[in-house]
């Protein structure tokens, strides 16, 4: 397997091509990083215009599926910190640490779905979506949960890309259909990966925290 | 001294084909990843979105030639000028010069095989037909009456329109255009050919890249909006809804932290056109190159603070309303630079009256009138007696159709040869130049006087004394359709029995010219490499005639 397989139009060398790759998913992640901004600026204005909803409706969220979501996320970033640069050290025989590591970060991706499949259901017999029989009455509570559901719910389909991405490069990989040595797509993919896993280190305080330090 | 490289260059090329005939089929077309024929589909795309939205405004001027609601009901009136200016801004001026100028041209003038990213190109113009489908799907269903601003509550919790559908399809487009910047960021950043510094690019190359910053930064914001607004009306979620604790006005921050740096997505590229066509046809360098770099940059970054004085009037508090005025008035310096720049430009120039310098010397005047009114909206007092009434709307269409439409047809004609290889009829094309500026300012100016004496936008009716304005204005429209309908006929007419153009036929610098018309698939023969400034024209050291005067120029003279 040579350097031509990975080389694509219009790049003269696989280095520029890998420095491409890299410099364009930092643009889209600085997309990304207003496109949460908004969304974090809605709920500080949010908070700031109903701290008492906020901080009764935050009371409600259950903190034991969003700190198990934590914990799982961080490792996935972990294993796919392992597998970028494993495969940027471009040493054939990493190749099987790149497979199973790139694997353990679907699984782990995977489960965080499974416990937000879980958390979510809870939050619907607990009456927490907002509407007519929404269980909390303090003024606020409703747009805290309106947020949470939508703030949770893009992130959601922020993993849901992600498990799509790395699992065809998992696949590839595996399959021995994709050289993975110094292959600017396993980057990309990690670099994504990681700002899904940064956004979620903020919405963790912001969503399961409030109403919680104070008692 | 580009041009004698590009004789001697030009010779030994044998037959090959060129990028319009590398594949005939329509297959060929729909699956291509070239940013030639990319940027050919978008111009197909939003030709088609430009008559749509403009059939939707036709339809409002004959409403309004006369003071009652003669044809419409209030409703459809509602409907027609929403999807004229929801379809105008988000189908047609935010992707026309960055995804079609901007997509055959940057890889051509900075001496790249093609985009970074071609697949992802194609991808954006592919995004771009799915969400229009979803905003015609809203007409078609019974129409959108939010006007192209979306404010809540209405939108979210009155208006009995197809909001939803609409909302998708501009949250969608939005994927669109940040997926063509992302593009053009890398390409610039990463393609450049070799000598091509970042002070050796062209004015056009700089404004499409600032204007990609713009687009990245600020488009995502728009998206929640949207999201938002979907989220409430369908999925009964409450954001801005303040029974329930929500904040409306927050929505118009969000709204107008996009929409006002969108003024500028739409009008920055329109810049960088007439930096590169006032130069060819005076046949002088651009007066202050740098100073038009740092002025494309400054605006781009002062336009995303300055979105507060879009509501003067919302209740904000009157010291944002103060810095937000200071923003605004602090922002005219830099577009001050470039108009003077223009001008400066033309001195002792030989100036030549080719019908892209026509519309690019209507683009300076016009882009002048609409920023010297945007001063008056700057300032308070004044914002708050003309706020929603016709002077505004004067005030927009002069930046957005006297300024951007203008360039776009300005770049059409340039670029014209380049693309297709044929020359169009060149008496026909003034003529539809100076019929567009006629029939603009007919249009437009009374709007202003109208406006300032007190007529409110967004009614179907209006009281019988702003009748004169109305029907200057509505006959100014008529004139106006014809002028954009007119380039439609010559230029289909010119591929099929236009004269051919040959690579250069303005004498023009830039490596756009100097690679064959139509350019070949990977765009050089050679790789090219850069050794001297941007607008080279009368380089020095060059015999008298080089650089001078356009060749078919000399050629018309002496008939």
């Amino acid at each position: 397997m040579s350097d031509t397989e990975i080389l694509q139009e219009p790049w003269a060398r696989v280095s520029r091509q890998r420095e491409g790759a890299t410099f364009g998913i930092w643009v889209f992640l600085a997309t990304e990083a207003l496109f949460f901004g908004a969304l974090f600026l809605t709920y500080a204005i949010g908070r700031i215009e109903n701290p008492a909803g906020f901080v009764a409706a935050g009371r409600e969220t259950d903190v034991f599926y969003g700190t198990l979501n934590t914990a799982i996320l961080l490792t996935s970033s972990l294993t796919m910190a392992v597998a970028s640069q494993a495969a940027a050290e471009g040493e054939a025989a990493l190749h099987r640490l790149v497979v199973w590591c790139l694997g353990a970060t679907v699984l782990l991706a995977l489960a965080f779905l499974v416990v937000k499949g879980f958390e979510y259901r809870e939050d619907v017999e607990k009456h927490l979506v907002p509407g007519r029989d929404f269980a909390i009455v303090e003024r606020g509570a409703q747009i805290f949960f309106a947020l949470y559901w939508i703030i949770t719910g893009v992130h959601a389909i922020h993993v849901s890309v992600g498990i799509v991405l790395i699992s065809r490069l998992w696949i590839m990989a595996a399959t021995r259909r994709m050289k993975v040595e110094k292959n600017p797509q396993i980057e990309v993919a990690g670099l994504y990966w990681h700002f899904v896993d940064i956004v979620w280190i903020f919405v963790y305080p912001l969503i399961y925290l409030p109403g919680r330090a104070t008692g | 001294m580009t041009t004698d490289t590009l004789v001697a260059g030009e010779l030994p090329l044998g037959e090959r084909p060129d990028y319009l005939r590398e594949g005939r089929t329509v297959l060929s077309w729909l699956t291509t990843t070239d940013h030639k024929r990319i940027a050919i589909l978008y111009a197909i795309t939003i030709t088609f979105f430009f008559f749509l939205a403009g059939a939707a405004i036709a339809l409002v001027r004959l409403e309004l030639f006369t003071p009652n609601g003669d044809l419409f009901s209030n409703d459809t009136y509602n409907r027609l000028f929403s999807f004229h200016g929801i379809v105008m801004v988000w189908f047609f001026l935010v992707p026309s010069i960055p995804t079609v100028m901007g997509n055959f041209l940057v890889p051509l003038m900075i001496g790249a095989p093609d985009v970074a990213f071609p697949r992802l190109n194609l991808m954006s113009w592919y995004i771009n037909v799915i969400a229009g489908v979803f905003t015609i799907y809203a007409v078609i269903a019974g129409g959108v009456d939010t006007g192209w601003t979306f404010y809540t509550p209405y939108s979210t919790m009155f208006s009995n329109s197809y909001v939803l559908a609409a909302a998708f399809g501009v949250f969608t487009v939005g994927f669109s255009t940040i997926a063509t910047a992302v593009n053009m960021i890398t390409t610039v950043h990463l393609l450049r050919a070799p000598g091509m510094t970042w002070f050796r690019l062209p004015l056009f190359v700089w404004s499409i890249y600032a204007t990609s910053i713009v687009i990245a930064l600020a488009t995502p914001v728009l998206a929640i909006s949207l999201l938002l607004v979907i989220a409430e009306r369908w999925l009964g979620l409450p954001i801005f809804d303040p029974a329930r604790g929500g904040d409306p006005i927050l929505f118009q921050h969000l709204f107008w932290f996009y929409s006002h740096p969108a003024v500028y997505i739409m009008v920055l590229p329109a810049m960088g056109v007439v930096s590169e066509i006032i130069p060819c046809f005076a046949r002088r360098r651009i007066f202050g190159y740098q100073f038009m770099v740092y002025a494309i940059v400054a605006i781009a970054g002062l336009g995303f603070f300055v979105w507060g004085h879009h509501m003067f009037v919302s209740g904000q508090s009157p010291f944002a309303s103060l810095i937000f005025s200071l923003l605004s008035f602090i922002i005219a310096v830099p577009s001050a630079i470039k108009v003077f720049n223009w001008t400066a430009s033309l001195y002792r120039g030989q100036i030549t009256f080719e019908s892209p310098m026509l519309y690019a010397l209507g683009f300076v005047g016009l882009f002048t009138t609409g920023g010297l009114s945007g001063l008056f909206l700057a300032s308070i007092p004044i914002d708050i007696h003309v706020t929603d009434t016709y002077f505004v709307v004067a005030h927009f269409h002069y930046i957005m159709v006297g300024g951007s439409v203008s360039a776009f047809f300005a770049a059409l004609h340039f670029w014209w040869p380049k693309a297709t290889g044929r020359l169009y009829p060149e008496s026909w094309a003034r003529f539809a130049a100076l019929l567009m500026y006629f029939g603009f300012n007919l249009t437009f100016f009374p709007q202003f006087v109208a406006g300032y004496l007190g007529m409110p936008r967004r009614y179907a009716t209006y009281p019988p004394e702003f009748q004169v304005y109305n029907v200057m204005s509505s006959s100014g429209a008529a004139i106006l359709a014809a002028a954009y309908l007119l380039p439609l006929g010559y230029f289909t007419w010119s591929l099929f029995y236009g004269r051919k153009a040959g690579n250069n036929p303005w004498d023009a610098t830039g490596l756009e010219w100097s690679t064959t018309s139509p350019p070949p698939p990977k765009n050089f023969d050679h790789e090219p490499r850069v050794d001297h400034d941007p607008y080279d024209y009368h380089p020095q050291g060059a015999s008298a005639g080089i650089g001078s005067r356009p060749v078919h120029q000399h050629e018309r003279d002496l008939r």
